[in-house]
């Protein structure tokens, strides 16, 4: 799966409890209007960690936080690639 | 500067002897009132007086009510317990109780009605004009709750002195700042700001209940705030909204968790004009120092150092005895503040590296996530509630956006069922969390859960835990 499609399907998996529709995940989507709150998305930091087996917040010296879904998808793709996965496959 | 203010005198009171300058505010979501030589207005609906010498419960679920009444009945009420924003329900009688209640003040109309309290006073945030000036009768006790090992909360008492003590100096400050907080004032944290804003020559912009965070930083930035505050989570999502360009503070103040150099270097590249500054303070040891170098943790010269504020490290454990300092618990026989010497062991583990402290988490194992505490107790008794487990342990995992999250190591009764695809399992994970989104607030819930063969069992036959 790739780094994208990790991201997303684990979004869906946090908000699937709750009974609010999500909005269409799409790149220019602000990530705290995505269902997720700070909780939610230090969940979903957490579980891909686990599944990728990284997490860019820790490991690197980008100190700019990731404020739209694509922003943080990049984010993900960047560490991928810096550590040499290919993100179309990582995971 | 002017004199130091008479230790006995009330909010009020000092409201009234404030010099006069610019127009002071408090400022709610929706409703604002004047701060400045007097106060204009009640949100008690005058009925102030029939609150004085009692034990006032403030249960609003707004926080800018809270205000209103904190302001209001200083030196009016024997004694005010400021119920936190989260407290559920089912610990109200408890407080009541150990609190000695005798009047509530709430914003709402219905949900308390079983409480055995004989006054009840709305404070829904809307200001009327003041037609008594009531007269200091009491020297007010200040109850803070904090959650304890059971979830249900601990009360502990402060004075307007101790609650104070840390920030006389900051009240030389300039005439014109703005304070707003993403910390809920009914918290000690929270609560330090909200007497900097309102005994200092300040204005104070409050968040609603509920209101998400990139309107609450367009308001700040609409009333020009200078100075915000807030944990290091907090501040986390503040730089992930769109918002965040909203305010250009002068002054950035972080507590309430760990500040690590992550979050002190982005918040200085995101504003370069402000001061990014971190605080030690808890609710029992008040605040214990402020950090304004920029880099994360304290310099080591601190320990040992003369001064207000005493802290020493004893056996890695940060202590701290000062008149900042909470006066004691309410209610509880059995567990005592300070040592014999006056200091109050914080449980917070520091480790010296060359010439400074950092801090590595809680001796108990208790998890702070986003400001929020978790005893992992509490956790594991509602992960073994599932019959199919044997034992479970509750830890903090690290996180960049929350600092820590809960993390759960479970061990099964008997071989999970392993000839297929591990349904089993996944189903069972998926009943565990279930039970706890039943059981437990938001962030107690376990983030991720591992199914382990086995924990460590430490000689006295409890489990294991690692701070």
């Amino acid at each position: 799966m790739s780094v994208k499609a990790t991201v997303i399907s684990e979004i869906r998996r946090i908000t699937e409890g709750d009974n609010k529709s999500l909005p269409p995940l799409t790149d220019d989507l602000v990530l705290l209007d995505s269902g997720l709150d700070s909780l939610g998305i230090a969940i979903l930091v957490a579980r891909l960690e686990d599944t990728l087996g990284f997490d860019p917040f820790t490991e690197t010296d980008d100190t700019a936080y990731p404020v739209t879904l694509g922003d943080f998808i990049r984010f993900y793709e960047r560490a991928a690639e810096s550590r040499g996965v290919d993100s179309r496959s990582a995971g | 500067m002017n004199a130091p203010p008479n230790p006995g005198a009330s909010i009020r009171d000092r409201l009234g002897s404030s010099p006069g300058g610019p127009e002071r505010l408090l400022r709610g979501a929706t409703a604002s009132v004047h701060l400045g030589h007097r106060l204009d207005g009640t949100g008690l609906g005058g009925r102030v007086s029939e609150l004085a010498r009692r034990s006032v419960l403030i249960a609003t679920r707004d926080q800018f009510a809270a205000a209103l009444a904190l302001v209001e009945l200083d030196g009016i009420a024997r004694r005010l317990i400021i119920c936190t924003p989260d407290l559920p329900s089912e610990h109200l009688p408890a407080v009541v109780a150990k609190g000695g209640v005798d009047a509530i003040v709430t914003d709402h109309d219905r949900g308390d009605d079983a409480l055995d309290v004989p006054l009840r006073v709305l404070c829904n945030g809307t200001v009327v004009p003041a037609e008594e000036t009531p007269v200091t009768c009491c020297r007010t006790e200040w109850v803070l709750l904090t959650s304890g090992t059971t979830g249900a909360p601990k009360m502990l008492v402060h004075s307007l002195a101790s609650l104070t003590a840390p920030i006389g100096s900051a009240l030389g400050q300039r005439a014109d700042v703005v304070w707003g907080t993403f910390y809920d004032i009914r918290r000690y944290g929270g609560l330090q700001i909200f007497l900097r804003a309102v005994l200092g020559p300040g204005s104070l912009v409050l968040s609603g209940a509920g209101e998400p965070v990139g309107d609450y930083l367009v308001r700040l930035g609409a009333h020009g705030a200078t100075h915000v505050s807030g944990t290091p989570s907090h501040w986390r999502r503040a730089l992930m909204s769109p918002d965040a360009r909203a305010i250009a503070p002068r002054y950035i103040r972080l507590s309430g968790e760990i500040a690590d150099q992550g979050i002190l270097n982005a918040l200085q590249s995101f504003y370069p004009q402000a001061s990014v500054g971190h605080a030690f303070a808890s609710t029992e040891a008040g605040v214990g120092f402020e950090v304004n170098d920029g880099l994360e943790g304290f310099p080591a010269s601190m320990v040992g150092a003369p001064g207000d504020v005493q802290i020493e490290v004893v056996e890695g454990s940060l202590r701290i005895r000062s008149a900042r300092n909470a006066v004691r618990y309410l209610g509880e026989d059995d567990s005592t503040l300070a040592d014999e010497e006056g200091f109050v062991d914080t449980g917070d583990m520091v480790e010296r590296r060359g010439e400074r402290y950092y801090f590595l988490g809680r001796r108990s194992g208790l998890i702070n996530v986003g400001g929020l505490k978790v005893y992992p107790e509490e956790v594991e008794a509602a992960i073994n509630r599932h019959p199919a487990v044997r034992m479970s342990m509750v830890r903090s995992r690290r996180s960049p956006i929350t600092g820590s999250l809960v993390a759960a190591d479970i061990v099964l009764k008997g071989e999970p069922d392993s000839s297929g695809t591990g349904g089993e399992v996944v189903d069972f994970k998926r009943e565990i969390l279930q039970i706890c989104h039943a059981r437990l607030a938001p962030h107690k819930i376990p983030a991720t859960i591992r199914f382990v063969p086995a924990l460590e069992i430490a000689a006295a036959g409890k489990l294991a835990r690692h701070a």
